[in-house]
């Protein structure tokens, strides 16, 4: 994948197809010198057999065909760029995924564009709420879905085109302004 | 400047519209498995729903799916208009993106040269 947040955006559908009602996506361009990304779910979660297999693309069994080719893909890049990706998981309670990317290594994938990715996941499960933390040092953004169901009530309905374009314009000014370049274009 | 209080008035907008919305228009799915994204899945998803809000068409839903095995072909996009056969266009480009809305989804005429698999309802 090009960029990290297409990788995001696939561990996201991992999430969906494991049935979450929420997803916590952490973007942290800088913990002591890692690109961290974490995809976080309250869905059905992994057994621990599972959790030893998934990196494994070939093990993959019909039974597990949800999990797929996602994370060996990630786990791959991580390592390429002289990190990994930690899973933890436990049946019933959720998954969380972190991958570690050295910041500076000349291998790691761009974030790309991460309005793009959240605006895809949210009008392609608008039932999920999803909480989006991005922090490059010193700055970060928080978005909750959460907060605008609050707002608009019974008429939040993600995959309306006024509704997604909204959220595609807010996060594009969020991000600009965490990245420091509020005052270009 | 956006900011959360724009929400507000955004609400009593989407008040106004929200009988508009049916859900029984055409529906537009889109192959969001590790393969369809690796191909360019997302970007095919935003050019559909930028030309869904330029184009005011309100009835129509987009969803997406897993992999269904035809990695080679993706991004997969299906187009099935009530009543009509679900049909099943392989590499598509953003590019296409209008082509396929315009000619299919809004004058139901089947864009033949992009077509992979064609499913009958029935």
């Amino acid at each position: 994948m090009r960029e990290l947040s297409l990788h995001i955006l696939d561990l996201a559908q991992n999430c969906v197809a494991a049935a979450a009602k929420n997803i916590h996506l952490t973007v942290n361009e800088d913990e002591q010198g890692f690109f961290v990304i974490t995809v976080a779910d309250d869905g059905r979660g992994m057994s621990e057999e599972l959790v030893r297999q998934v990196r494994d693309p070939f093990v993959t069994s019909r039974k597990t065909r949800k999990v797929g080719m996602g994370i060996p893909f990630m786990d791959m890049v991580a390592q390429q760029c002289g990190g990994h990706v930690d899973i933890k998981s436990s049946l019933g309670q959720g998954t969380e995924i972190k991958a570690y990317f050295e910041k500076d290594n000349i291998d790691r994938p761009p974030l790309g564009d991460l309005a793009s990715s959240i605006k895809v996941l949210l009008v392609g499960a608008p039932e999920i709420d999803v909480v989006l933390d991005y922090i490059r040092p010193p700055r970060s953004l928080h978005f909750a879905t959460k907060e605008v169901r609050e707002i608009l009530g019974p008429t939040a309905d993600f995959t309306n085109p006024a509704v997604y374009q909204w959220v595609e314009e807010y996060l594009r000014q969020e991000i600009a302004r965490v990245q420091g370049k509020e005052d270009v274009g | 400047m956006k900011s959360l209080a724009d929400l507000h008035a955004l609400r009593e907008k989407l008040k106004k519209d929200i009988k508009l919305r049916k859900n029984e228009g055409t529906v537009i799915i889109v192959g969001m498995g590790t393969c369809g994204i690796a191909a360019g899945a997302r970007e095919v998803m935003a050019a559909i729903l930028d030309e869904l809000a330029v184009r005011n068409l309100n009835d129509v839903q987009v969803r997406q799916t897993g992999c269904i095995g035809m990695c080679e072909q993706e991004v997969l996009v299906d187009v099935v208009r009530p009543g009509e056969p679900r049909i099943t266009y392989g590499k598509v480009t953003p590019a296409d993106v209008k082509k396929i809305i315009a000619e299919h989804v809004v004058n139901g005429r089947i864009v033949e040269d992009m077509v992979v698999g064609k499913l009958s309802q029935d």
